[in-house]
Formats: C-alpha cells, sequence, structure tokens
C-alpha cells in the first residue's frame, strides 16, 4: 500500500519539477517584455531554491526516516560549495585582481608564494566532481563512525552536530586556513568553459539543479523502500529492539548518514555558481536549524514535503525580506511554533497519510 | 528684569568695563580669572598648561563673603567638562545638558544664566596630555587636603615621578603625616627618591626596599641598577632581586593565567546553569535560552535607565528584577509551547528556537537594533592591586563570585528546599511523584521559570562585560549546551567543573595558539569527548536517564 | 516611555514601508533608487540607520522638486546580514525594480558579493563605509574612505604629535583589518620602526573575552616607549575591549587606541566613561563645527523624532554619494547609469566639514581626514586634521601587490586595475 501511494507520489513529484523546468525554461525565453516572461532574476532565485530543496531532501533522509535529527547539514552542504567554489576560483586564472596566473587574489594578497596542497586537483572538473562528493562524505562517516558507535544519540547529537558546524564556521573565518577567510570565495568567471554570467549557463544551472533533485529523489526513494530502508525506519521508531532483533544499527545509521552528506554537498556544490559566493557563513549553525525547519514545516518522513518546505519557507522569506522586512523573523519564529505545535507532520501531512501506516508521532526511543 | 535682559545687561557691562582695561574675549564674570580661561581657550600647546598653572596656584581668598570658587573645582570642571564656553555670551559657565539645549550658572554659581541651544554652548577643548596635566594638578592640590583619601591619591599619582617632588616638601609631609596608609605610602615614594642619592649605602637599602615591589618601573630600575651602578655591592644586590623578580612575575603570570581562567568559566557557568535545569533536570532543549539571557541584560540597562543617579543601586536592583521577568517569560513559555511537547525534546528545540528569533525580534523592534549602553558602577570599575605584576580586576572578580553565589544557592534550593524535593521527584519518575501527591504541571512550570530566571541572572552579570543587544543571546548558546553536555546532564556540580575547566583550556592555550585557533581546539576536543563518552564528565547514573 | 514611542515609531515605518510598497504600482513616473542594507541580523545595527539616512535624503530631493522634474522612489530591500542574499537582491532591485542607482552594503563580503551583480547588469552602487581599498569598479562608487584617508594619517599623527614609538596592530580576522595592517606594517616598518616594535593580533567576530589580550597589550606596553594600539576591532567586540583595558587600568594617557570603526552610532551604545580620550580616525565626526552640518544635524533630528541620535561618517558619505549622485544625473541629463558613471567623476559636492569633495576618476572621493578623541558624552573632539584633502588611493602604494597598479575610469585607459609597469589591465574588462 505504501509502495503503491510513494510510486504514485514520487510520480507526481517527478512531473511537478519536470512541468517547473520546462515552463520556467520555456517563459525565460520570451521577450523581456511579454506578460509571462520570467526574468533571469526569478531563473536563478528558482535554481537556488532547487538547492535549497536537494538539501532538504538530504535532512529529511536522515530525520525523518532515521531520527537523527542533524544540526550540522549546513558543514556538508557547504564543504561541497567550497569544493565547487575552489575548482571556480582555479578556473579564473589570470583574470583576477592582481592577474597572477597561479594563486586567486586572497592568497597572493597574503604573500603566500605556492598554492597549498589542498588546493591542487581542483583545476580539474572530474577531480572536483568527486571532492564535492567524497569530503563532505568522509567528514560524515568518520564523524558518524565514533558518534554511532558510541551510541551518541537524539539531542546529544543534535548538540555535537552543532557544535562540528560551528568549529569549521570558526576554522574557516581564519585566513590561514587558505579558503578566503571571512570573504570566501568569490568574483568567479566560468565553468566548464562557459561565461556563469550569460543567460544560458544560468538557465543550465537551474536545469541542472532540477535534474540533480529529481535523481535525488529517485534515490532516496528507492533506497527507502529497499529493506535498509525498512530497517532505517525500525531504527527511529524503537532503536534498541531493531538492535536486540540482530540489525547492525550502527551500519544502517552510517550508511544513511554518510549518503545524507554527499547528498548535501552536491546541493552546495550547485548553489554555489548560481549564487557568485561561498563563505564561512554558510557554516553557521543557524543555516543548519533554518533547514529542519523547512523540512518540519514541509513534513519530515515524506521526501516530497522536505521539497515543498524547502521552496515554500524560501518564497516566503523572499517575499517578507522585501515587503516587510521587520517581520521576517517574527513570522519565521510563528512558523516554527505553531508548525512544531499543530502540525507534527508538516504541509505534508495536512491531507496525505492520514489513515493507514500511521508513522507514530514520537521520534524519540520512550524513557 | 527679566533673566534675559539681565544678562544682556550684565555683557553690555562687560563689553563696556573689558573695553577700557583689557581685549577679554573669554569672560567668567570674575575679572581675575579672564585672561587665564581665556589663555586656555584660545591657546596652544604651552600657554595653555601655562594658564592651568596659574589656575592651579589661585587659593580662594579667605573672606567668607568672596565667593571665588577652588582652585581645584575649576580644574575638575575643566576636566569633566562641566564649564563650558558660551559663544553668544564668550562666557565660562557652568552647564548641564538638557535635551538640545544646556542649562548655564554663572561661574561663581550665583547667577543663573539661562538656556541655549546646545550649538551655542561649547566644550572647553582638552586631550590626552592636556586631561593628563590636569590629573596632575589636581592630585598636587590633593596633597594638602584635609581628606587622607585624597591625600593618598595624590602620592600615588607621583610614585611614578619622584623626581617631580622636591625632597624638602617630601620631609615636611612625613613629618606631618598623621595617617597610617598615606604614611607607607609617603615611605615608598622616598624610597623611590633614594635611589637617585650618591651615597651608595642610601641606594643598597633603597635597592633593597624595591625587593618586594614587582612594578614594571621598579623592575626597570633594578635592571637599570644592575647594569649602570658604580658600586659592586649594589650591583650584585641588584641582580639578585632581578633573579627573584623573574621568577616571581613569571609566577604570577601563571597564576593570571589561571584567573583569566577562571573567569572565563564563571561566564560560561553562569551562561549554561540555567540551561544545565531545564536540559539537564528536564529535558527539554530550550534554544531560547541564549535569548533569555540577552532580556536579563536588557533589564540592567533599564533599571539604569529609571534610575541614571545610581547606577550600582539599578545594577543591584536589577538582580531580582531580571530574575523574576525572565523567570515569567520563561514561565509563559513553558505554559504555551512546551508543555505540549514533553517527551519530544527535538520538537522543543525547534519551537524554543522559532521563540528564540521571536524574542530577538521583539528587542529589535521595540527597543532597537542597536546595542545599548549599560555603566559599570563603581565599585566594580578598577582592581585589586596583589602587587606589580598581578591584578585582579574588580568587575571579574565580582563575576567570579556572583557566579558561585549562585550556583550555591542553586544547589541549596534544589537540595534542601520542598521545591527541590519535588522537582528532583519529578524528574526522576513523573509517574510516582504524582502519586505521591506533586502538582507536576506546576513543578514544570516553576523549574522551566527558575532555568529562565537564572538565565536572566547571567544576562545581568554579563551586560557588565559585554555588548548588550539584540545578538547577546545567540554568542553563548553553543557554549552553553557544550558545557551542559561537557559536564553531564543533570549534574550541576558537573556545568561547574565543565564550565571552569573549558575556560581554563582555553586561556592556557590562547598565548600559543591565539584566541580563534583555541576556541576551535576546545570545540574539537569537545566533540571528540563526547564521542567517547556520551554523557559528560559526570554521567548521571539510574534508569531515569536511560533511553 | 520610551519602549511606547519606539512601538509608535515603528507601527508608524511599517505603515510607511507599506504605502511605498503601493505606491510603487501607483505611479509609474518616478525614478527608482535602490537601498540595499541589512535590516535584520548581525549587521542591522549599522546599516538600520543608513537605510533612514537614504530615505530621508530622498524625502528632502523631492521636498525641493525632485529630479528631472520626476519624483525619487527609494526602493528599500533587506539582505538580512546574508552575504549570498545581497547578489541576489541586488539583482532583484537592478532587474525587477528598474533601479537606476543603489546605495548600500556595509561589510567589505557583502560589497564583494554584489560586485559581479552591478558589473554585470552595468548599475551603480556607492559605498558608503571605510574599507581596505585593492578595488577600483567600474560600477562602484566608494565615498568612504580608502586606508590612505584614515589609516595612514591617524599612525602620521600618533608618530609626529604623540610620539608613539610602538604599536600595537589589533583587529578582527577579516579582509579590513588585514589589509589596513599590512599597509600599515609596511608604511612604519618604512619608516624606520623595528619589527619587534609592532604586535599584531587577530580575534575572531564578537570576540568577548579579552583578558589575555589586554594583559599583554598592557606587558608589550610597559617597556618603556611610549605605546599605541591601532584598532580595527569589528563593532560587537569594540564593548567588551574597551571595558577590559578600562578594567585593568590601561587609561588613553598611558596607551591611546586608535580606532577605524568606532564612531558616534557605536558609542552611543557604550558606557563611554572608560574609553575617554581614546582616539577615533575619520572623516567626519557630529562635533565638527559647520553650517552644512548643523542643518543636516537638524534635519536628521527631526526626520527621526529622537533627540538622542547622533549622526556619523557613513552617514556623511551618503550625503555626499547622493548629492554627487544627483549633480551627475542633472549633468548627464538622465539617469541611465552608462551615462551617470561618466557625467560624476569631477563633480564636486559640499561635504559636512565645511569643504567640498570631488569624485576622482579611480571612483573614490577627496575627504579631510580628522582625528577626534572621544569625549565623556560620546562625542568626539577634533584633535588634528589634515591640512588639506587626501584623495582616496584605491591600490596602496605600500603593498608590493599593487603598488604599480592605477585606476583611472576616463577614457582613453578606462581600466580600473592598471598596472604601469606591465601596462597590463586586468581585472573587470575580461
Amino acid at each position: 500500500m505504501r509502495t503503491g501511494k510513494s510510486r504514485l507520489s514520487s510520480l507526481l513529484f517527478i512531473s511537478a519539477v519536470v512541468t517547473l523546468l520546462v515552463s520556467v525554461t520555456t517563459f525565460n525565453q520570451l521577450p523581456a517584455d511579454h506578460d509571462l516572461h520570467v526574468g533571469n532574476f526569478m531563473v536563478s532565485l528558482l535554481g537556488k531554491y532547487l538547492t535549497y530543496a536537494i538539501l532538504a531532501v538530504a535532512v529529511d533522509l536522515v530525520w525523518g526516516y532515521l531520527g537523527i535529527l542533524s544540526l550540522g547539514h549546513a558543514a556538508f552542504f557547504a564543504l561541497g560549495g567550497y569544493a565547487m567554489g575552489m575548482y571556480l576560483m582555479r578556473q579564473i586564472g589570470d583574470r583576477g585582481v592582481y592577474g597572477n596566473p597561479d594563486l586567486p587574489d586572497f592568497m597572493v594578497f597574503l604573500n603566500w608564494t605556492e598554492l597549498p596542497w589542498y588546493w591542487s586537483g581542483f583545476d580539474s572538473f572530474a577531480f572536483t566532481a568527486l571532492a564535492i562528493l567524497l569530503i563532505p562524505g568522509l567528514l560524515a562517516f568518520v564523524f558518524g563512525w565514533f558518534a554511532f558507535r558510541s551510541r551518541v544519540n537524539g539531542v546529544y547529537l543534535s548538540i555535537i552536530t552543532q557544535a562540528l558546524t560551528y568549529a569549521l564556521m570558526l576554522a574557516f573565518f581564519r585566513n590561514e586556513m587558505g579558503f578566503g577567510g571571512n570573504n570566501g570565495l568569490t568574483d568567479f568567471k566560468d565553468i566548464l568553459g562557459f561565461d556563469l554570467r550569460s543567460d544560458q549557463v544560468r538557465l543550465g544551472l537551474f536545469i541542472a539543479s532540477g535534474v540533480a533533485l529529481i535523481i535525488v529523489y529517485l534515490l532516496c526513494d528507492s533506497l527507502l523502500r529497499s529493506r535498509l530502508g525498512k530497517v532505517a525506519i525500525a531504527i527511529r521508531d524503537a532503536e534498541d529492539r531493531t538492535r536486540f532483533l540482530g540489525y547492525r544499527v550502527e551500519r544502517v545509521k552510517l550508511t544513511l548518514f554518510t549518503l545524507s552528506a554527499m547528498i548535501a554537498g552536491l546541493a552546495g556544490a550547485l548553489y554555489v555558481p548560481q549564487v557568485g559566493i561561498i563563505n564561512p557563513g554558510e557554516f553557521s549553525p543557524l543555516n543548519s536549524i533554518e533547514v529542519v525547519v523547512w523540512v518540519a514545516i514541509g513534513g519530515r518522513g515524506t521526501l516530497y514535503g522536505a521539497v515543498i518546505g524547502a521552496m515554500g519557507v524560501n518564497y516566503a522569506k523572499t517575499w517578507f525580506t522585501g515587503a516587510y522586512p521587520e517581520a521576517w523573523l517574527f513570522a519565521l519564529g510563528l512558523l516554527f511554533v505553531l508548525v512544531t505545535l499543530a502540525l507534527p507532520k508538516g504541509i505534508a501531512g495536512l491531507h496525505l497519510f492520514k489513515s493507514r501506516n500511521k508513522p507514530t508521532g514520537k521520534m524519540e526511543p520512550k524513557t | 528684569m527679566t533673566l534675559r535682559t539681565a544678562i544682556v545687561s550684565i555683557a553690555a557691562l562687560y563689553l563696556l568695563i573689558s573695553h577700557q582695561h583689557v581685549q577679554a574675549e573669554v569672560k567668567t564674570g570674575i575679572n581675575e580669572l579672564d585672561p587665564l580661561f581665556e589663555a586656555f581657550y584660545e591657546g596652544r600647546g604651552d600657554r595653555r598648561t601655562e594658564a592651568l598653572d596659574a589656575l592651579a596656584a589661585l587659593r580662594p581668598p579667605a573672606t567668607p563673603i568672596d565667593t571665588q570658587p577652588d582652585a581645584r573645582e575649576l580644574l575638575q570642571g575643566i576636566l569633566d567638562g562641566d564649564l563650558m564656553f558660551h559663544k553668544p555670551s564668550s562666557t565660562i559657565v557652568w552647564a548641564i545638558k538638557d535635551g538640545r539645549e544646556f542649562i548655564m550658572t554663572s561661574l561663581d554659581r550665583t547667577t543663573n544664566l539661562g538656556r541655549d541651544s546646545s550649538r551655542k554652548v561649547k566644550r572647553l577643548k582638552l586631550n590626552n596630555s592636556i586631561r593628563a596635566y590636569l590629573r596632575q594638578l589636581i592630585a598636587a592640590l590633593g596633597l594638602y587636603s584635609d581628606n587622607p583619601t585624597e591625600r593618598l591619591v595624590a602620592i600615588e599619582a607621583l610614585i611614578d615621578k619622584p623626581e617631580s617632588i622636591e625632597q624638602k616638601t617630601l620631609d615636611e609631609l612625613l613629618l606631618n603625616e598623621q595617617d597610617d596608609a598615606v604614611m607607607i605610602a609617603l615611605q615608598s615614594l622616598s624610597t623611590r627618591k633614594q635611589l637617585g642619592s650618591a651615597d651608595p649605602l642610601e641606594r643598597l637599602a633603597a635597592v633593597t626596599v624595591l625587593r618586594t615591589d614587582l612594578s614594571s618601573e621598579s623592575r626597570a630600575a633594578i635592571v637599570r641598577i644592575e647594569s649602570r651602578d658604580d658600586d659592586e655591592n649594589v650591583r650584585k644586590a641588584a641582580q639578585a632581586i632581578r633573579l627573584y623578580h623573574e621568577k616571581q612575575v613569571n609566577l604570577f603570570g601563571w597564576a593570571e593565567t589561571l584567573f583569566f581562567g577562571l573567569s572565563l568559566g564563571s561566564v560560561l557557568v553562569l551562561a549554561a546553569i540555567g540551561l544545565a535545569i531545564s536540559f539537564g533536570v528536564m529535558g527539554v532543549i530550550n534554544m531560547a535560552h541564549g535569548e533569555l539571557i540577552m532580556l536579563g541584560a536588557y533589564c540592567s540597562w533599564a533599571m539604569q535607565q529609571l534610575m541614571p543617579q545610581s547606577i550600582a543601586a539599578a545594577l543591584l536592583l536589577s538582580i531580582p528584577v531580571a530574575f523574576l521577568l525572565t523567570g515569567l517569560v520563561g514561565i509563559i513559555i513553558e505554559r504555551s509551547v512546551i508543555r505540549f511537547l514533553y517527551g519530544r525534546p527535538l520538537e522543543t528545540l525547534l519551537a524554543t528556537f522559532g521563540i528564540s528569533l521571536i524574542l530577538q525580534q521583539m528587542v529589535r523592534t521595540f527597543v532597537s537594533p542597536q546595542n545599548v549602553p549599560v555603566a559599570n558602577p563603581e565599585f566594580m570599575s578598577g582592581v585589586l592591586q596583589i602587587n606589580g605584576v598581578f591584578s585582579l580586576t574588580l568587575n571579574r572578580l565580582y563575576i567570579l563570585a556572583f557566579c558561585l553565589i549562585v550556583f550555591a544557592a542553586l544547589v541549596a534550593l534544589l537540595k534542601y528546599s520542598r521545591f527541590g524535593l519535588e522537582v528532583r521527584a519529578v524528574s526522576q519518575n513523573r509517574s510516582m511523584a504524582r502519586a505521591m501527591g506533586v502538582r507536576s504541571a506546576r513543578i514544570d512550570s516553576l523549574t522551566f521559570g527558575l532555568g529562565a530566571g537564572i538565565a536572566g541572572i547571567a544576562g545581568v552579570a554579563l551586560s557588565q562585560l559585554t555588548n548588550v543587544g539584540p545578538n547577546l543571546g545567540q554568542a553563548y548558546i553553543v557554549d552553553s549546551f557544550m558545557v551542559v553536555v561537557f559536564g553531564g546532564v543533570g549534574n550541576l556540580w558537573g556545568t561547574l567543573i565543565s564550565g571552569m575547566t573549558l575556560g581554563i583550556a582555553n586561556k592556557l592555550m590562547e598565548p600559543w595558539a591565539g584566541a580563534i585557533l583555541a576556541k576551535i581546539l576546545v570545540l574539537v576536543f569537545l566533540i571528540m569527548f563526547i564521542q567517547k563518552r556520551p554523557r559528560g564528565l559526570f554521567p548521571q547514573r539510574g534508569r531515569a536517564v536511560e533511553g | 516611555m520610551l519602549l511606547i514611542n519606539r512601538f509608535k515609531l515603528s507601527a508608524l515605518a511599517a505603515a510607511c514601508l507599506g504605502i511605498t510598497s503601493l505606491s510603487l504600482y501607483a505611479q509609474d513616473e518616478t525614478i527608482k533608487v535602490g537601498v540595499l542594507h541589512s535590516l535584520s541580523g548581525t549587521m542591522a545595527i549599522s546599516e538600520t540607520t543608513l537605510k533612514d539616512t537614504m530615505l530621508m535624503l530622498i524625502d528632502q530631493q523631492n521636498a525641493n522638486g525632485g529630479l528631472l522634474g520626476k519624483q525619487l522612489e527609494a526602493v528599500v530591500v533587506d539582505p538580512a546580514s546574508d552575504w549570498p542574499l545581497f547578489a541576489e537582491k541586488a539583482r532583484e532591485l537592478i532587474e525587477q525594480e528598474s533601479v537606476v542607482a543603489t546605495f548600500g552594503a556595509w561589510t567589505s563580503v557583502s560589497r564583494k558579493s554584489v560586485l559581479p551583480v552591478f558589473e554585470e547588469l552595468n548599475s551603480v552602487l556607492f559605498y558608503p563605509v571605510q574599507y581596505e581599498g585593492e578595488e577600483s569598479s567600474k560600477n562602484v562608487f566608494y565615498t568612504g574612505a580608502a586606508p590612505n584617508q584614515q589609516a595612514i594619517p591617524a599612525v602620521e599623527y600618533l608618530t609626529n604629535v604623540i610620539g608613539v614609538e610602538r604599536w600595537v596592530l589589533a583587529g578582527t580576522d577579516y579582509v579590513y583589518p588585514r589589509t589596513t595592517n599590512k599597509i600599515l606594517e609596511a608604511y612604519l616598518q618604512a619608516n624606520g620602526v623595528s619589527s619587534e616594535d609592532i604586535m599584531i593580533n587577530y580575534t575572531p567576530f564578537g570576540h568577548a573575552d579579552w583578558q589575555s589580550i589586554v594583559s599583554e597589550i598592557k606587558k608589550f606596553g610597559s617597556e618603556g616607549k611610549k605605546t599605541a594600539v591601532v584598532s580595527t576591532i569589528n563593532g560587537d567586540a569594540n564593548v567588551p575591549f574597551y571595558k577590559e583595558l578600562g578594567n585593568q587600568g590601561v587609561s588613553a594617557e598611558d596607551i591611546p587606541v586608535i580606532a577605524f570603526s568606532v564612531g558616534e552610532e557605536e558609542l552611543s551604545g557604550f558606557d563611554t566613561e572608560p574609553l575617554v580620550g581614546h582616539l577615533a580616525a575619520w572623516n567626519y565626526f557630529m562635533s565638527v563645527d559647520a553650517e552644512t552640518n548643523d542643518v543636516f544635524i537638524d534635519n536628521w533630528l527631526d526626520y527621526i523624532g529622537d533627540d538622542e541620535r547622533v549622526t556619523n561618517d557613513p552617514m556623511e558619505a551618503h550625503y555626499i554619494g547622493f548629492n554627487m549622485w544627483v549633480k551627475a544625473v542633472e549633468k548627464a541629463g538622465t539617469t541611465d547609469p552608462a551615462f551617470v558613471q561618466d557625467a560624476i567623476i569631477g563633480v564636486s559636492v559640499p561635504n559636512l566639514t565645511g569643504g567640498y569633495s570631488t569624485m576622482m576618476p579611480n571612483h573614490h572621493i577627496t575627504k579631510p581626514v580628522l582625528i577626534g578623541e572621544i569625549q565623556d558624552d560620546g562625542q568626539f573632539e577634533v584633535v588634528w586634521e589634515t591640512p588639506g584633502l587626501v584623495a582616496g588611493d584605491a591600490w596602496s602604494d605600500f603593498l608590493d601587490s599593487s603598488k604599480d597598479i592605477i585606476s583611472d575610469w576616463r577614457a582613453p585607459l578606462s581600466c580600473g586595475n592598471y598596472n604601469v609597469s606591465t601596462s597590463v589591465c586586468s581585472g573587470q574588462n575580461l
């Protein structure tokens, strides 16, 4: 039954995303004074929302299905973003402010004479693509390896994931780290030889984000429908019982956590060329919590809910900060409170999955 | 005759008089002072200091009917900016700010000169060297004061420049001094003067006295003597003392680091201890904890706004006010939101995070997005000088003590009071406690209110150290959680020890790692520690915490 | 009382905002001007005031008949102290709202974030804050101070007037302090200060525990030579820093601190008692005795409806920048940014210190440099000023990487990054 519904919902979901991609692309081609014309600003904005949606899916994967509330997913997102940013920096070549063909501007500025070892390889897109997935994945693997083996869970895990992203933020703020300090990486010129400022490339990135979202969605959906997914849900609902039944709880957790981090990294990598900057602010604990809220509002435990939440909240944010800047935090704060109190299953819980396999309301093992 | 016409006619009179003898452009109402203030107002460099010298040399005439102000009062007035220049009438006046205007009084304080726009009333220009010069003059005038404290201040101002006081004056003062503390200060001044003596024995004696004096001047003097003195005995004595000094300086350097660490620790403990109650005892993740601290800090600002005349009383009063107010806010939060989320800690985390955003924006909208100023009361400024190299800043010392008092009070409350018993009962076994007649819902509210109230108190303490602004809370939230988790949830003693440990560790690393790296290292250590021992330093045992 | 007043004020402000956003649709014949300052998040502390300043300036211009016969309309957006959001909002202003000029940004990173957007869409940005230099964009006009308009004169003052021989360069760890300190270090060493007489220290944003650092500064300063601290410490970290200095008994007479980021607005959030006598270097102080300044202050206090508010240097920068833009638009006869960029070079307008400021070909302006001492009323007393105006230098002569670079946006050079030794123009135009 669930499988059927899930199939149906993923079909609906994919057609929705495809519709969005196709219609935006079409309307973008219309002349600028046409009523239905979608401006480049809107394309970038939607592209950004799509990368947020991928990040939300990553968070939902571990929170909604595994019960791990990660307050550090912004770290994986930012790491993926930095990897992409490093590639884009290398593409600038000698077109930087100081015209140094070997070093990015900020290194020239810090009087560095050679590229640090960890920057080598980022000239190649293939290497970068690998790094985008592996760096966040590796961090998540190591972190998860220790955390899950010591059975750190619940709020403790949330707090140390928060500490992780906080520590990374402080570290990336340091100019000595070689990642541009507070200013981060910016002033990108082109990607894979195409000019980043051209409208076609912007549209291309938007479509790429949409396609990535579909792939990620399908991947997660099939994974969750597999045996692994069933065990994950069992862990979420009763970790100890699952363990006593003989399942290797740590392995399942580690697999999904690492995968989730890789997806977040991918989202970050797609995000950076579209917004044109990556800086340590992306690591801030606040960002991670915001992602959690998108998922909570959209409805955790449903992948499309996470996507709805991410797109919806960010659209609201864009609108509010334009129309009523002062009211935005009030609105966001109230959303947090109301959703947790009144809509524990988020928007997705409003109409679907009302009966049948009612997922338990609580995400924590019994006390 | 109205006041204004009175001023006009006085001014006209002055114009007439001044036209006759001096071309005074700065008037004071006292002929003798006109040239001095003019020189000070118009002059530059030496002319200004000479004018101040002349002012300081003025002695009030003995006749009681004469209202010429005291020289010290005038100098102090210049230093404090209370004496100002009224441009339209070219008069030096006592001025008090009132909105966009100043209320003016004549220099002898006998005539009310009305009010005028702040554009027209200018400050007498001061800069650092003039300010230092004024302080010295005021202090020197204090040497002959009847008040021993003033004499002490005057002598201490001279201690670094013994050459500026004549031996004769010093001897005279030594002979006449009655007060013990002042006497000791005078003697040490006299020792300093002897270092320049021609007699090697006198120098030797003076050097020996410097053994216990670790101040940088004393150490510099010893180094100088060791390398330059003609007499070998004096040099040898100086060398021994230098080695001793170096050892002491090193030792007290460690003591200083320890104090810095404890003081940072006390801030961490204060910030975290409210959280230790709501998180540790109740299992509620309160992300709005930082904002409750912020509200407490705003309480101390608001109290100071209400009682601008008595900063100290305002600060002391703001402790109970902040406790009650933030406690109340805490109870409201608990009643309206948290009680629906018990047993779902991750949801409380989200809901309280929403509350924290609302509280922040409320302060921005209804108070100001800017930081607000909170003054340090007199008793909290300054240092407790242990010796020349080691001093404890009073505000830090008070906050350390305050932290320990709050901690002790909290421990006592939980351990010995009926309320504490009920809190422990509810946290250990809710249903059993209820069966025994404990009104658990009420206890929940009160416990959360208590945690919030303590956060408010912490805010009052923090307002003495750092910015009071809408972002205050965010700076402490991650640290607070780390302290609580590191110490072991549900264990107040753990929180105390963990806060202090983290503070000291931070300060030990800071000199070689730098402030940023030290903080990162501490965080990384914490992450690894918690992964090794998820329950912290002092894990709570028993069924209550399992799962 | 205060609370209620503030509430009314903000209710009013909210109502006004509502009205402006409505009028957006009502009237088409307006000239739209973008205001890109954070109204929430950490930077709201500083930037909200600049938004109000811009609204006031635009109001005044409208009251005086508008511009080119049209009314001006401010489009206010909130980038929420979020750097990528700055770029997004800049794009929104230019592409969606069709603003012809934007006034905004505060931090270096926010400027860096919006820079590509302004260049791509060829619009203009007026940036009102003192900054690190090493930049000159065709599309940005830098009305705040470059390092040679703030840092170098400040050090000259300390060396020549105060006789300072030992230097502590303390800053927050980001690009502005790093650049400024690098320039100062090079400058000091060129002037014969040995490297052991220079101590450099960086701290994170919002650093609150200054005990160890102040204790180090105290030791560094107690070795006989006159010592001063050159502070590029950023906003929030300043209060605890000065408080710690005061508490550890370091007075302005012993070790003066000269700050480049502490102005009247920041002081209004301080208890100024421990700060008296410390210094700041700016191009404007509220206490400056000038007719234009008096008028500006009166207008500001009336506009904001609160006598306790202050004016500061970045506000003056907006005042100058806005008037320059108005004059350039009148000169060009159009608001088209492409023409305004050319027309504005060489435009002179009154500044608030009683003189005139001119837009230079490198998109920086001429300004006087003032050194002020903090007074207990939260104001500065000017103790020194440069004899004439100083022209902003985009590329520092004291840095190896930029000493050969010049900027001149006039034809035929039209380059913001021209290397005179290799005759190569790099950067933007490629």
